[in-house]
């Protein structure tokens, strides 16, 4: 009798244990599913649940010549890798006024790769290029809101490579030298 | 092709300055064909009937691998790997491979030969041959397959005392105008000469130019005239063509002209030369241009047709009140790439280069003209401030030690008389056009990034702002740039140690 009391709670801590487990990690996982297949949300809509993290995203200054940054709670991502692509994301979301993004619509993240040298390449889609309006002004603060989201934000990343549809491009309309990694620059930020 | 082959070198070269010889001689050239391939040459007697020339089919049929057949209705078929023409007599016709082609004269018979016009060539043979054919017949030439032959044609104007010699070689070829004594040695990167035309401006020669001639396969020489004291020579793709300007200057008359009735300029642009040798060429680039619009308002005004104008402009008030040379990196409307815009400049050795844009902004009320210098990030700057003096060796033996700076980084070595001509610029806007709240700012631009001169990049207002694009597709915005532009330039010029930028 007394082992099978033993047995029972023995079953009994072992479900309360999972039962706390699943309390604190499913959610986690749940969030971030469910923020990749929205791929954007917009930072100016109400934040999803689960673990956040605080950045500071960039965006056109009511001037027009700078950016402005705004802090944001985006999901928090598991490692530098994963935390860079969902502050891409959260960076070229569509947004509502009064914000406005020096990223063109339509532009989606490809991919993001970070090296043991403190490099990032953010890979993104060609509307990058391709809806870009032009101008030696926008394409700066279209260049530097990608370059600054990353390297604000993230201790371990010191330069940004900009790729768009997986290759590397001389300019994205005819101004700013894109193939080389670019460093952090707040001369563009308000 | 069975043209005679020969040894590339040096009896392929060998022939190459004997019929550069033979255009150089001025003689009545001699009453054949020179044709002229990767494997050698061959000289194709013409025969005349009237006015035009002939070539005989089986001369034709040696040269090239033909088959030659008369039928019994007298129709003559010409076969090529299995591709047929067929002539028939009295009819100036030929039908190649089923296509109907005209000539300007029908085949002719001399005793138990066929000749055909010349033109059978290029307009019949050449349909059904696997090389190109280049047919011309004003030298006399066929240029048959990927073999660099430039057409050249010679102009001399004389300006003032001084003079100008240009020479258009089509399609386009680099070359290098060296000083020797008393001539100029103009060498191409070519495999022969087109020069037919005779090469000889002006008759009689003048005070600067006495001649010029072909001197062999690839070089023309400059014989110079008793006042001939320097030269500066630029050179520049059109169309098809490369041009080369040579600039011939002369010493100031001693005696003075006598006066002519020659319209002053206008009072508000005086002429402003003075100072010779501190700034030659300017390099002024047309932001975009072709497919690439640039930034376009809504009222439909595109930045590359912006730029152009105002750089065509610009290129006039400079040439004539500062008697610079004023390259445009475009003068039509094309793409040109970012390298070939800097290497234009560059090869041009330009002394300052320009380029000129209109910008764009997400907010719809942003304005004001910006100036831009090139920014280079530290481990760049210190990688071209490292370049240290490699010892290459010369032609003609010896070495010289000679600066390597990365072409993308030339530009960090003229990055404070950048900005001093920024500064001067915004000086210059400042009261007279809308400018930027920082009117002067430094970015990784990439068409500065390779000049290796002072080069800044002007955004001349936002067209994405309705007001501003009413105002910089106007005259009086373009004139008053021009002219802010203009004064710049001059006193920049001032800055400027006489023998130029160092």
């Amino acid at each position: 009798m007394a082992r099978r009391a033993l047995t029972i709670g023995a079953l009994a801590i072992a479900v309360i244990l999972l039962g706390a487990l699943m309390f604190f990690r499913v959610p986690r996982w749940t969030t971030r599913a469910t923020t990749r297949a929205a791929a954007a949300p917009s930072p100016s809509a109400p934040a999803p649940p689960g673990r956040k993290i605080k950045v500071r995203l960039f965006y056109v200054a009511d001037d027009g010549v700078r950016l402005t940054s705004i802090e944001r709670d985006i999901a928090y991502g598991e490692g530098a890798e994963e935390q860079a692509r969902e502050i891409i994301a959260a960076q070229i979301a569509p947004v509502v006024d009064p914000l406005v993004s020096a990223i063109p619509p339509g532009t989606a993240l490809r991919a993001v790769f970070l090296t043991e040298g403190g490099e990032a390449y953010v890979d993104l889609s060609r509307e990058l290029m391709t809806a870009h309006p032009g101008g030696t002004l926008n394409e700066l603060l279209t260049v530097y809101t990608i370059v600054n989201a990353l390297t604000v934000n993230l201790p371990a990343v010191n330069t940004v490579q900009v790729l768009v549809d997986g290759k590397e491009v001389e300019t994205l309309s005819g101004h700013v030298d894109l193939r080389a990694p670019l460093a952090k620059n707040l001369s563009w930020v308000q | 092709m069975n043209v005679r082959r020969i040894p590339r070198f040096p009896s392929a070269l060998a022939f190459l300055l004997a019929f550069a010889a033979a255009l150089s001689s001025q003689t009545t050239p001699s009453a054949s064909l020179t044709l002229l391939s990767k494997e050698g040459h061959r000289a194709l007697p013409i025969a005349m009937v009237g006015d035009q020339e002939f070539v005989a089919l089986d001369d034709l049929a040696v040269a090239f691998p033909l088959a030659v057949r008369e039928d019994s209705l007298g129709a003559i078929t010409v076969t090529y790997k299995g591709k047929t023409i067929v002539l028939t007599p009295d009819q100036a016709l030929a039908s190649v491979a089923g296509r109907l082609v005209s000539l300007p004269a029908a085949p002719a018979r001399n005793g138990r030969r066929w000749l055909v016009p010349v033109e059978f060539i290029s307009r019949a043979l050449g349909l059904v041959y696997d090389a190109p054919l280049d047919l011309r017949k004003q030298s006399r030439l066929l240029v048959i397959g990927d073999v660099r032959v430039p057409r050249l044609t010679v102009r001399y104007e004389p300006l003032g005392a001084a003079g100008r010699l240009t020479i258009d070689a089509t399609p386009r070829a680099l070359s290098t105008v060296t000083q020797e004594t008393d001539h100029l040695t103009i060498k191409y990167d070519a495999d022969a000469l087109d020069a037919a035309n005779p090469p000889l401006p002006p008759p009689g020669g003048t005070n600067l130019v006495q001649s010029v001639r072909v001197v062999d396969a690839t070089t023309l020489a400059v014989d110079l005239g008793p006042r001939f004291t320097g030269f500066r020579t630029t050179s520049q793709p059109v169309d098809a063509t490369m041009r080369l300007v040579i600039d011939l200057v002369a010493p100031p008359e001693t005696t003075p002209p006598a006066p002519a009735p020659v319209a002053p300029p206008p009072p508000e642009l005086p002429p402003m030369f003075g100072q010779p040798g501190a700034l030659h060429t300017i390099a002024i680039d047309p932001g975009h241009g072709g497919e690439d619009d640039g930034v376009r308002s809504a009222s439909g005004a595109k930045e590359k047709e912006l730029t152009l104008a105002i750089a065509r402009r610009a290129k006039a008030a400079i040439e004539a009140r500062l008697g610079l040379r004023v390259l445009l990196t475009r003068d039509d409307d094309r793409n040109v790439p970012i390298d070939e815009r800097t290497a234009m400049a560059n090869n041009n050795k330009a002394d300052l280069f320009i380029s000129l844009h209109a910008n764009g902004s997400m907010r719809p009320t942003t304005m004001g003209a910006a100036i831009f210098c090139a920014a280079f990030d530290k481990e760049a700057a210190q990688t071209a401030g490292a370049a240290g003096l490699d010892r290459l060796p010369t032609f003609g033996g010896g070495s010289r030690d000679i600066e390597l700076v990365p072409w993308d980084l030339a530009q960090t070595r003229h990055l404070d008389r950048s900005a001093a001509f920024a500064d001067l610029l915004e000086q210059q806007f400042r009261g007279r056009l809308p400018l930027a709240a920082r009117p002067v700012d430094r970015a990784p631009l990439r068409v500065l990034e390779s000049a290796n001169m002072p080069a800044v990049l002007i955004e001349l207002g936002f067209l994405t702002n309705a007001e501003q694009a009413a105002l910089l597709t106007g005259d009086a915005f373009q004139n008053t740039a021009v002219q802010a532009v203009f004064e710049a330039i001059v006193k920049f010029r001032d800055l400027l140690p006489p023998g130029g930028t160092p």
